[in-house]
């Protein structure tokens, strides 16, 4: 239903983005050879001849053939989505190994020097666009240290139908500054949604008597304060790892990643309408996946929730 | 110590590297885009025919200077006004081992009139071809063609045997299908570089191809082709030293590329001019507050706008000194260009208000322009300088700029040129002055393909009638007369505004010398690494 509605929405869009035909022919072409391919296309059709083809093509997993590649829609996102899925598990990695023990500290020394660090830190990672930071990167690391590659995926190495830049020196090197320029804003947000969830949870009465117990200070922080900042904060990163996938098209046409993101601006640019149509397809597929991992995750998570469902 | 060291370290590569005989020089390049398709008869663009010419040849083909010689062929003559006898080189393989000979060149035509094919248009203006032996076609044209060996040097010539064998006997269709899918992602000709590995808007990956049959000046073993799509990126990668050869650069950023060490920006006159067009047809223009007339159908309205463009601040602030003014719609490059005709239009606003008012339009009037904002160097940048300019006069410009997918789905012809006012480019693809008075001067005519990207629809019988000579006039002396006689004709009547020819603008690392084509193709041919 989601994704029926994302497909119906972006179709209605597509009407405004361009002629496609004017990206697929040379200037000497003639109208009439460019309204016959347009024709042949199904371009002419009404809008709703349109999307009723595409939804039963998509139905059957067919989503025609790239206006500008000349293949087939599925082998092209096929080929992109390792590069996607790789950058997008790396920065999400980073997000949460650095995100949460940042919030954590945060909250257990609110006055200490190095929190304040940490804080005004992450209001820069939430206000400067990623777009910005992609380039102080490259700026840096890339033109006047040296350190690493500007742009590209490195050397690749094909694993099965899989592309992995993970087997290769110089793919880690290219791997390093886009997943790291994505994954800024989602670290700073996490830190600061553990931090505050922290806060609230030390208030509570329940670590009051975990304290007044005797129990020890590191049990009463990690055993039962973070278990019970964990929930919203799983919502939050499930959430936002599928806007990681979603929102690496800056990122990657920044650095020039070969994912899917990449794909679909230069898709929009020569309104290759199949390619936008089938990647924003994908991507609504890809948030009902997330979501319905994180609702499962809640039951381990919050026991509170099994026994609701054990009464019902 | 240290720089002693290194010094040392220096002499012993150089030593060792002009010691071996066999030295790998690879040379990585970058453009904006990626060939949207590796079959050379698919699209019809600049870009993607360069790109292709490195892999694929055609009978004849341009220098570095854009001079016409033979290659496939080893010479050709016109015994007849619509018969052309072509010479074909002997001994030429190729890369996958084929033989070159008359069947893959009427093959390759025929291949070029598929369904798929972008390359009618060109196949089109042979009417049939005949094999007389092994290495000598007849070529009938429909009619007398002066310049049928201009337009062959981009019909690229494919082996018959292998492209029937892969079931690609036919050009890649957009339509998709089995039928051409191979020679999209796989090539095979007979040109200097061979293709290996094919990863589309990823990497190319070229080697030399060691059987070539010319002698081209390049030393360059491998090359390594990746676009980049974010002009910053690709300046940040050609600085950093990951790239040898990089374009477009931003005209804003060549000041960078002079400061950074070890690059530098390469400028030079592309054959593209910029102009702008005017809707002197319509019995009222579709975007402007004076309705019921159109007064961009008055001559003295047209040259009012025309003494109104400072071209020269144009060139010095907009483009940055790069550009060259222009009074004609074709370049210097250009087979028919004339010298004396491209002196511009005179700046004198006074001018042009007392035509204005004698067109009895006092105090101006207001009209919109219509300019793509992602297609030409600066394409919105001159849109707005032209809008100020014309404000001085009193007429109110409002610039409707939009990236070049929507621009011209609004103004081609399938939209019925929904324009009033724009801004475009040209570069004939033939080089030829021919294709600017077919394309741009004569009236729109669907019927006789003309006219088909004069949207302003300015129309003039005598220009028509001259085109139609032009294009079979077989002396060039008479027919430069002609060529002179209608651009003459055009710019008395402001037909259009020309503007400039815009710069060609790419960044090299030092050491990397190539030759920059007036029409923005790269040849690897012309590569020398140092």
């Amino acid at each position: 239903m989601v994704m029926l509605a994302v497909a119906f929405i972006a179709f209605s869009l597509f009407r405004y983005v361009g002629n496609p035909i004017n990206n697929m022919v040379g200037q000497d072409t003639s109208i009439a050879e460019r309204e016959e391919i347009r024709k042949q296309l199904g371009l002419d059709d009404p809008f709703f001849v349109q999307f009723g083809n595409f939804v039963i093509d998509a139905v059957h997993g067919e989503f025609g053939s790239s206006y500008r590649h000349r293949r087939p829609v599925s082998d092209l996102l096929a080929e992109r989505l390792p590069a996607t899925l790789e950058l997008s598990f790396f920065s999400g990695m980073i997000a949460l190994f650095i995100g949460i023990p940042m919030g954590i500290y945060t909250a257990l020394n609110r006055k200490s020097v190095l929190s304040k660090i940490f804080m005004t830190l992450s209001l820069i990672g939430v206000s400067l666009p990623t777009f910005l930071i992609g380039i102080l990167f490259i700026l840096f690391f890339g033109v006047i240290l040296q350190w690493l590659p500007t742009f590209g995926r490195g050397e690749v190495v094909q694993v099965g139908w899989w592309s992995t830049g993970l087997l290769t020196i110089s793919g880690w090197k290219a791997l390093i500054m886009p997943a790291v320029t994505l994954a800024l804003f989602q670290m700073t947000l996490i830190m600061r949604l553990v931090r505050a969830e922290m806060l609230e949870v030390l208030q509570t009465d329940f670590i009051k008597f975990a304290r007044a117990r005797g129990l020890p200070t590191r049990s009463v922080h990690f055993r039962h304060a973070l278990k019970n900042t964990l929930v919203p904060v799983i919502t939050i990163t499930g959430l936002q790892f599928g806007s990681i996938i979603a929102f690496a098209i800056i990122t990657e046409s920044v650095f020039q990643w070969p994912g899917m993101g990449l794909l679909f601006i230069q898709a929009i640019h020569e309104v290759d309408i199949p390619v936008m149509a089938a990647y924003l397809v994908m991507i609504a597929l890809f948030f009902v996946v997330i979501n319905l991992i994180v609702d499962i995750l809640y039951f381990f998570v919050d026991p509170r929730l099994r026994v609701d469902r054990a009464a019902v | 110590m240290k720089t002693f060291t290194k010094r040392l370290l220096a002499v012993a590569t150089l030593a060792i590297l002009a010691a071996s005989p066999l030295q790998a020089k690879t040379f990585k390049w970058a453009f904006q885009g990626d060939v949207q398709s590796l079959d050379p008869h698919a699209l019809n663009e600049t870009f993607t025919m360069g790109f292709m010419g490195n892999v694929y040849e055609a009978l004849s083909a341009y220098t570095d200077d854009l001079e016409l010689v033979p290659a496939l062929a080893e010479s050709w003559s016109n015994p007849e006004p619509s018969k052309w006898i072509i010479k074909l080189r002997k001994g030429v393989k190729f890369q996958e081992g084929g033989d070159f000979n008359a069947d893959d060149v009427i093959f390759s035509w025929k291949r070029c009139l598929s369904e798929g094919s972008d390359m009618k248009g060109r196949a089109g203006l042979i009417k049939e071809m005949k094999k007389i032996d092994d290495y000598t076609v007849e070529a009938i044209t429909p009619s007398p063609n002066p310049i049928l060996m201009q337009e062959m040097a981009w019909l690229y010539i494919m082996d018959k045997e292998w492209s029937i064998e892969h079931k690609t006997a036919e050009t890649t269709n957009v339509k998709g299908g089995e039928e051409g899918n191979y020679a999209n992602m796989h090539a095979n000709g007979t040109g200097p570089f061979i293709i290996t590995d094919r990863q589309p808007d990823v990497k190319t990956i070229f080697k030399r191809n060691e059987n070539y049959w010319g002698n081209p000046k390049t030393n360059i073993t491998e090359g390594i082709f990746t676009p980049v799509k974010q002009a910053a990126t690709r300046v940040a990668a050609l600085i950093s030293g990951e790239l040898d050869l990089i374009y477009p650069v931003p005209v804003q950023d060549w000041k960078r590329l002079e400061k950074a060490s070890g690059v530098k920006p390469l400028s030079g006159p592309e054959a593209r001019t910029i102009f702008l067009g005017m809707d002197s047809s319509r019995d009222e223009l579709l975007y402007s507050n004076i309705k019921g007339k159109n007064p961009l159908k008055d001559v003295r309205v047209r040259k009012a706008f025309a003494h109104a463009l400072n071209l020269e601040a144009i060139h010095k602030k907009v483009m940055r000194g790069a550009s060259t003014p222009a009074g004609l719609l074709v370049a210097p490059q250009v087979n028919g260009f004339s010298e004396a005709l491209n002196t511009p239009y005179s700046y004198d606003p006074e001018l042009s208000k007392k035509l204005l008012a004698e067109a009895g339009y006092p105090d101006g009037f207001e009209i919109t322009i219509d300019c793509p904002n992602n297609r030409y160097v600066n394409d919105e940048k001159i849109c707005q300088a032209a809008a100020g300019m014309l404000a001085k006069i009193g007429v109110k410009v409002e610039v409707f700029a939009q990236p070049k997918s929507k621009y011209f789905a609004k103004v081609l012809a399938q939209n019925n040129y929904d324009t009033s006012f724009y801004l475009l480019g040209w570069t004939p693809g033939s080089m030829d002055s021919h294709n600017v008075l077919i394309n741009l001067l004569s009236c729109q005519n669907k019927e006789k393909k003309m006219g088909t990207f004069n949207f302003g629809n300015y129309c003039n019988a005598e220009i028509d009638a001259l085109t139609d000579k032009v294009g079979s006039e077989t002396n060039p002396a008479k027919r430069q007369a002609m060529i002179d006689k209608a651009f003459k004709i055009a710019k008395d009547e402001v037909a259009y505004l020309p503007i400039h020819q815009q710069p060609l603008s790419w960044g090299v690392r030092d050491g990397v010398s190539v030759s920059q084509r007036a029409d923005n193709v790269l040849d690897l041919r012309s590569v020398v690494l140092q």
